[in-house]
């Protein structure tokens, strides 16, 4: 990444977006596959097994294909240009939170000041992408789910914003290489702790902040127990009932980018991102720190997309006015319970 | 709304998955295994024309009448020398309409002469809807899968 | 400046609002082809936004006209029609007609197949239930519970299968008893029917994962709190109103009724069984998935007892071979999974019945649906929809 960086702001950026474009979908095909396998067994059955071999590692791709070669249908009563932005507004969104996630210390696509603000703001435009889809569709159920989508979405908004200043505050910075950094400091609250041994990541201090997240998380990308926008026994598949072929699979994809985005970012801001946490980075060289820090980060991110999954296949859905009622008689208080509690410990210590 | 004792249940749920999640798989790879169907199972029904005497009971009996039956009678030589010549009934058509068939097993259970039977096979889909008549032939075929009845519980 | 009274204000602030939300209803068309309405069923919905103002079940997309042809069609047919009514719980329909037809006749049936019909029936509940206990949590939202029932079903369906050899329909009720010696020809690869060797200690053990199964759903739906809070209060249906509309079977015992067939009738020998029949308080979507689940139990319980206690015998009373039912006129109810289910038999002395009226339990279930789904929210509307467990061919028949 030194490399890059060293070959001029533009030609860096044409490389950045051109292995970004490359990795995104991969990085979706794993959750995807982990999503039909870790299903399955908990629903005691063998999920994919032909595709590719023993385990059918190649589900996914075989899904993708099949995408491709089906029709893509654009129904009479739709608004068809909308209809057909839709699914690469919410692609667009979720791959362009992807510049400010580090993977490790030189492994960011630009390290923003306002980095977890930028990954925010940037992550609500899948909302907007969601509406549009919901609302061109030309269907009641299309309809009813985007409208769903985007009382949900925008409720969640607020818990989610709420949570990450409490993390801000105690790291003093919007940049997610600072909060990284931050949390290796061996320290809270200015008290040292543990004799400088080990680091302590913002999931201990930050609890109730991860937890607010995490719910936020969920309800902001529709994963079971807040799946209400395409809930399927109701309004058959949500502001999705008229995609097919292509322009569903980009929604689909755009859907598990989102999954792996949001516990990217939960991974950073409370775990630690790249940082292994109990050993420093900074000793190793380049290579090694980069390589060490990516799969550190990855090995934070399956753990969190496991629990997600592990929780859609277990839990039944909130109605929509249980969901409302969630952000904003619990979640939403309890948020700035925990900003004005950091603010007096940071102010205090 | 019963956010109260939020973890309790949800926990509880979430232990069953998991324990689910290390369990042996119960499934059976169709095509590459194939579970035994147990011998009283209605699969195909099995033709034996030796028995048949196209005395068209199966056919009358069906409730949907999907069996078809064509017979005439043949002449045959006296069994004793200087006796009445015999009339017999010989089976010239006895198709099963499978598209058509509810597998009621009235057929089978009416048939006075033994001539029908149930076979557990299943794999007898095809293509087209017409193929699914099986002719006398190849309902004669089914009758090497037909298995010997069960032991019975006293 | 001028100052409003509180009053004033509270008023201006509703009018307001309810002029603001002054919509057009959207008329929405909820079937016939949807994920939860079970097979055919159309409801077409008054929606507001979510709120559902009123909504007008239209069926008979899966009408067969079985009363029709039950009117040509002679008795033993009649049996292999009529478990296709309800097609998750086929035995159970067989049983009634063919008492009523037995009645007629003035058959006495043998103990022995009185219990295996019994244990057979038991067995068609809890499959039946079953089937709710994969579908309904489904329709709330999780997936995980349906393919944990089916896989318990599966073992009451192979050992269903084992038996009469058909898995859902399995015609297996003959007049005067269960199915008989077949054939009067040489061959011995038709005997009596009675139980396979070795059923009686395989649904012991079954019915040990029944119990199984149950605590199992018990840990993943009914006590997660979401699920309940989805549940609990949804969909009151008061006693009185329940008997109105004519609901019968668990959607009225979770009002609070205990009314039972089994309990009330004789048309098998349950009389003979402990059970204890569940009852529900609130009459909610909750209480109809509790009942049912605690009947399962009961079931097991059943057959649990009526494998210890089965007598030896004949399996078929006498019968003539030309089946004749002596004219008259019999209504014979039963307990299915889903509710009441009637046979009117109407005979003139015939080899066919003169008229069979067919009472099934899930379109009086059915018939609850416009009152008990005003002004409720779209997500209730497929809580409550499910919790009423009907079948589309037992509703048009």
């Amino acid at each position: 990444m030194i490399v890059v960086l060293a070959i001029g702001f533009w030609a860096g950026l044409a490389l950045k977006i051109g292995i970004m474009a490359a990795i995104v979908p991969v990085v979706a095909l794993p959750i995807i596959f982990a999503e039909l396998k870790l299903s399955a067994h908990m629903q005691h059955r063998i999920g994919p097994y032909f595709a590719g071999g023993r385990y059918g590692w190649a589900q996914p791709l075989a899904d993708g294909l099949k995408f491709f070669q089906k029709e893509d249908l654009v129904p009479d009563a739709a608004d068809k240009m909308v209809y057909k932005l839709a699914p690469y507004l919410v692609l667009g969104a979720a791959m362009a939170v992807f510049v400010v996630i580090p993977f490790g210390p030189d492994l960011i696509g630009r390290d923003l000041d306002l980095g977890v603000f930028y990954a925010l703001a940037i992550s609500s435009i899948s909302t907007i992408g969601v509406l549009i889809a919901g609302w061109s569709s030309g269907n009641k159920y299309s309809l009813i789910g985007g409208l769903r989508a985007a009382a949900q979405l925008i409720a969640y908004e607020l818990p989610l914003f709420l949570a990450v200043v409490g993390v801000v505050i105690q790291a003093q910075t919007m940049s997610m290489i600072g909060i990284i950094d931050a949390q290796a400091e061996y320290q809270l609250f200015g008290l040292e702790i543990a004799g400088n041994a080990i680091a302590i990541p913002y999931v201990f201090p930050q609890f109730i902040g991860f937890v607010i997240f995490y719910i936020a998380a969920l309800a902001e990308l529709s994963r079971t127990p807040f799946d209400m926008p395409i809930a399927e026994s109701e309004l058959v598949m949500g502001y999705l009932t008229e995609y097919s072929g292509f322009r569903f699979a980009v929604f689909f994809i755009g859907e598990y980018i989102g999954i792996f985005t949001m516990s990217a970012i939960m991974a950073t801001l409370w775990l630690g991102g790249y940082d292994p946490l109990f050993f420093d980075l900074s000793g190793l060289n380049d290579i090694a720190a980069n390589a060490i820090g990516a799969l550190v980060l990855f090995g934070k991110v399956a753990i969190l997309v496991f629990l997600m999954i592990w929780m859609r296949w277990t839990f039944p859905r909130f109605r929509e006015d249980q969901l409302q009622d969630l952000a904003w008689r619990i979640l939403i208080p309890l948020g700035l319970a925990n900003i004005a509690v950091t603010a007096f410990f940071k102010v205090v210590f | 709304m019963t956010t109260r004792n939020m973890i309790p249940g949800l926990a509880k749920g979430m232990w069953i998955t998991l324990k689910t999640l290390f369990k042996r798989v119960p499934t059976v790879q169709y095509p590459l295994e194939k579970e035994i169907p147990v011998p009283r199972a209605r699969g195909v029904i099995a033709l034996d024309t030796e028995a048949c005497t196209v005395c068209m009971l199966c056919s009358r009996e069906c409730p949907d009448w999907c069996i078809y039956i064509e017979g005439h009678k043949e002449e045959q030589p006296p069994s004793k020398p200087g006796g009445r010549p015999r009339t017999r009934a010989t089976l010239d058509r006895f198709d099963i309409d499978y598209a058509l068939c509810m597998y009621c097993g009235i057929c089978v259970e009416v048939c006075p002469f033994d001539a029908l039977f149930w076979s557990p096979e299943f794999e007898y889909s095809e293509y087209g809807i017409s193929e699914m008549l099986h002719d006398k032939d190849r309902l004669t075929d089914w009758l090497a899968t037909v298995p010997d009845p069960p032991a019975l519980e006293s | 400046m001028q100052t409003l009274d509180p009053a004033a204000m509270a008023h201006i602030s509703e009018v307001s609002v309810s002029v603001e939300l002054q919509t057009s209803d959207m008329t929405l068309n909820i079937g016939p082809q949807h994920p939860s309405t079970h097979g055919v069923l159309r409801l077409v919905a008054k929606v507001d936004g979510e709120r559902v103002r009123s909504v007008e079940p239209v069926i008979g997309y899966m009408h067969r006209g079985y009363e029709k042809l039950a009117e040509v069609r002679t008795y033993p047919q009649i049996t292999a029609l009529v478990n296709r009514i309800d097609w998750v719980s086929g035995f159970a329909n067989e049983i009634p007609f063919i008492v009523a037809a037995e009645r007629l006749m003035g058959l006495e049936v043998p103990e022995r197949a009185q219990y295996i019909r019994l244990i057979l029936t038991e067995m068609a509940r809890i499959s039946s239930h079953l089937i709710f206990m994969s579908s309904y949590p489904l329709e709330i939202g999780a997936a995980t519970p349906l393919m944990h029932a089916l896989r318990e079903r599966e073992r009451v369906l192979d050992l269903l299968e084992s038996v009469t050899g058909g898995r859902f329909h399995p015609n297996f009720n003959r007049l005067g008893g269960v199915k008989p010696a077949a054939g009067a020809g040489a061959q011995t690869k038709k005997v009596v029917q009675d139980l396979p060797q070795g059923f009686l200690q395989d649904t012991k053990a079954a019915m040990v994962k029944m119990f199984e199964i149950c605590d199992d759903l018990e840990g993943l739906v009914t006590g997660n709190e979401i699920f309940q809070a989805r549940t609990v209060g949804i969909g009151v249906m008061p006693a009185d109103r329940a008997a109105a509309f004519g609901v019968s079977g668990p959607n009225l015992r979770a009002s609070g009724p205990d009314f039972d067939l089994r309990k009330h009738t004789d048309y098998l020998p349950y009389d003979k069984f402990e059970f204890e029949i569940p009852i529900g308080r609130n009459g909610d979507c909750f209480d109809r998935y509790q009942v049912r689940l605690e009947e399962i139990r009961q079931s097991a319980s059943i057959i649990n007892q009526a494998i210890d206690t089965i007598p030896s015998g004949p399996l078929q009373a006498k019968v003539p071979k030309i089946i004749k039912v002596p004219a008259g006129e019999i209504y014979v109810r039963a307990e299915n999974p889903k509710g009441e289910m009637g046979y009117h038999l109407i005979s003139d002395g015939g080899r066919v019945p003169y008229r069979l009226k067919i009472r099934s339990a899930s379109f009086s279930n059915l018939s609850v649906l416009p009152w008990l789904l005003e002004d409720q929210l779209v997500p209730d509307l497929i809580a409550i929809l499910g919790s009423l467990d009907f079948v589309l061919g037992d509703v048009d028949r």
